[in-house]
C-alpha cells in the first residue's frame, strides 16, 4: 500500500487574475482523516477540486493514489462531494444512488449498504427535493460512498447538520478510515478539527499549519480549536 | 463511450421526467392543440395543407429545444455535471443518454401530433403518414441536440429562453413557411440552405405533397440528421472535466 494517498508539491492555482493557491506542499497519509480548515475564501474548495481533477493546476504537482490528479484511472477511485448537494432533486434518494452506482460500476447491493450508512433508508423513496437540507447533504455524501473509493474528498459535509447527526457522520468517517480509506474533509467548525488525524490550516491560499490536533493546541498554547485558529490566523495577519 | 452508461443515463433522465407529469403533458399535447388551432383558423382554405406539414417540423423542434436546454442547464448549475465529470462517465455517454431519453419522448410526441393532424385536422398527406412520423422524430432530435449544445453558452434559464428568438426564430422565418425559399432574395435563399430547419420543413412538405418524393425526403432527412450528429459532437466538446 502507498504511504501517502495524496502528495502535493508547490501547488499553485490561478483563477483568472486571482492567486487562489500559492505554493502548497503537503502529504496525506493513507488511511488518515485530514481536516482542511480555514476562513471562507482561503482556498479549501479549490485545493479539493484540484485533487479530484476538476480544477486545472497552474504550477506544481498533485499526486493522488500514485497518479497525477485528474488522471482518468482515478475517476472510479475517488469519491467527491461538493459543498452544495450535487444530486438530482427530481429523483428519489434510491434512484439517485442507483444511477451514481451504475456510473462508478458499483454492485447494485451497494445502494442498500450506503442507504444504511447515511441513515436514509426511511427516505429512500422520497424525492430529494422534499428532503431537509441535512438529508439532501447525506444523499450527496452517500453517492460518493458507492463503490467504496480509496479516497474521499468531502467539502463541508456536516454543514447544516444537528450535533447528533454530525457526531454520527464523524463516527462513520472514522469507521471508513479504519478500513484503509483516506478522507480529506473541509470544515468551518473548529471542534471538528479535533476529530481529525491531521489538520491543514489554510489562509489566503497559503498553508499556515500542517499539524496534529494536539500539536495545534500546544503550538498556540490554547485550550480549544477555536482559540487556536484565531491565534494562528491572527499571528499571520 | 460505454453503452451501459449511456443507457443508465437515458434511464435516469426519463425517471426525472416521469416525476414531472405536467411537462410530459405539455410536450405531448401542446403541438396537437396548436395544429388544431391552425386548422381551425384556416377552415375552408387550402392553407393548412401547405402550412400543416411545416408546423409538424416546427413544434417538436421548438419544444424539445426548450426542454432539453433547460434540463441540461440545470445539470450544469446544480453541480451534478461537475460530479459526473469527476466519475468514469464519458462525455458522449452523457450527451447520447440525453438524446436517447428525449428521443423516446419525441416518438410519443410525433405519433400524437401526426395522428392528430391527419385523423382529426384532416391534413392531406399524399405520401406515407408514417414517413411524417419519422421526419418529425428526426426534427425533435435536432431540437434536442441543439438544446444540449446551446445550454453550454447560457448561464441562466433566462438566457436559454432568449436563445429561442436568437437561434430558432431566424430558422423559422427563413424555413420556407411564410415565403417559399426559392422565391426569397438570393442571399437569404443561400443562408437558408445552411439552416437545418429549412431541410426539416422541406422533407415534411415533400412527404405530404407528392408520393414520388421519397428521394427528396430521404436526402433532406439525412441532412437534418447530419446537423443533429454535429450538434451532439459540439455538445460533447463543450463538456469540460476541469475549469481553468
Amino acid at each position: 500500500m502507498m504511504k501517502y494517498a495524496v502528495e502535493v508539491d508547490g501547488l499553485v492555482v490561478h483563477r483568472g487574475r486571482n492567486d487562489v493557491l500559492r505554493s502548497i506542499s503537503t502529504t496525506v497519509p493513507t488511511g488518515a482523516i485530514v481536516g482542511l480548515l480555514g476562513p471562507s475564501g482561503s482556498g479549501k474548495t479549490t485545493l479539493m477540486r484540484a485533487l479530484v481533477g476538476a480544477q486545472r493546476i497552474t504550477a506544481g504537482t498533485a499526486t493522488v493514489l500514485g497518479l497525477p490528479a485528474g488522471h482518468p484511472r482515478l475517476r472510479s477511485r475517488i469519491g467527491y462531494v461538493s459543498q452544495s448537494p450535487s444530486v438530482y432533486d427530481d429523483l428519489t434518494t434510491r434512484q439517485n444512488l442507483a444511477y451514481f452506482g451504475r456510473v462508478v460500476g458499483a454492485p447494485s447491493r451497494d445502494v442498500d449498504r450506503v442507504l444504511d450508512e447515511v441513515d436514509l433508508r426511511p427516505q429512500q423513496h422520497d424525492l430529494v427535493r422534499d428532503l431537509s437540507g441535512g438529508q439532501q447533504n447525506r444523499v450527496s455524501l452517500g453517492a460518493a460512498l458507492l463503490g467504496s473509493p480509496e479516497l474521499l474528498v468531502l467539502d463541508e459535509p456536516t454543514v447544516g447538520l444537528d450535533p447528533l447527526l454530525r457526531r454520527d457522520l464523524w463516527t462513520l468517517f472514522r469507521s471508513i478510515a479504519s478500513q484503509g480509506t483516506t478522507l480529506v474533509v473541509s470544515s468551518h467548525v473548529m471542534d471538528e478539527a479535533q476529530r481529525c488525524d491531521r489538520i491543514l490550516l489554510l489562509r489566503d491560499g497559503t498553508l499556515l499549519a500542517d499539524v496534529t490536533p494536539a500539536e495545534l493546541l500546544e503550538r498556540t498554547g490554547t485550550a480549544d480549536a477555536d482559540d487556536a485558529f484565531l491565534a494562528l490566523v491572527g499571528a499571520a495577519a | 463511450m460505454n453503452p451501459r452508461l449511456t443507457l443508465a443515463t437515458a434511464g435516469r433522465v426519463l425517471a426525472q421526467i416521469r416525476h414531472d407529469p405536467r411537462t410530459i403533458g405539455l410536450l405531448v399535447l401542446v403541438p396537437s392543440l396548436l395544429l388544431g388551432l391552425m386548422a381551425w383558423i384556416f377552415t375552408d382554405t387550402a392553407v393548412f395543407d401547405v402550412v400543416g406539414p411545416a408546423l409538424l417540423a416546427l413544434f417538436p423542434f421548438i419544444t424539445m429545444f426548450l426542454v432539453t436546454s433547460i434540463t441540461m442547464l440545470q445539470e450544469r448549475r446544480s453541480g451534478t455535471l461537475e460530479r459526473l465529470m469527476a466519475l468514469p462517465l464519458g462525455r458522449f455517454d452523457l450527451i447520447l443518454g440525453y438524446t436517447l431519453a428525449f428521443g423516446a419522448l419525441a416518438v410519443v410526441q410525433a405519433l400524437v401530433a401526426v395522428g392528430f393532424a391527419v385523423q382529426v385536422c384532416g391534413l392531406d398527406v399524399a405520401g406515407d403518414p408514417w414517413l411524417l412520423v419519422v421526419v418529425a422524430l428526426v426534427d425533435a432530435l435536432l431540437g434536442t441536440t441543439l438544446g444540449l449544445m446551446a445550454s453550454a453558452f447560457a448561464r441562466s434559464e433566462f438566457q436559454v429562453v432568449q436563445f429561442l428568438p436568437a437561434l430558432v426564430f431566424p430558422q423559422v422565418l427563413l424555413g420556407g413557411i411564410f415565403v417559399p425559399r426559392d422565391r426569397m432574395p438570393d442571399v437569404l435563399h443561400a443562408i437558408s440552405d445552411w439552416l437545418p430547419l429549412s431541410h426539416a420543413i422541406e422533407a415534411l412538405q415533400a412527404v405530404s405533397s407528392a408520393t414520388d418524393g421519397t428521394g427528396t425526403v430521404v436526402r433532406e432527412t439525412v441532412i437534418v440528421a447530419a446537423f443533429a450528429v454535429a450538434f451532439v459532437v459540439l455538445g460533447a466538446v463543450t463538456l469540460r472535466r476541469s475549469t481553468r
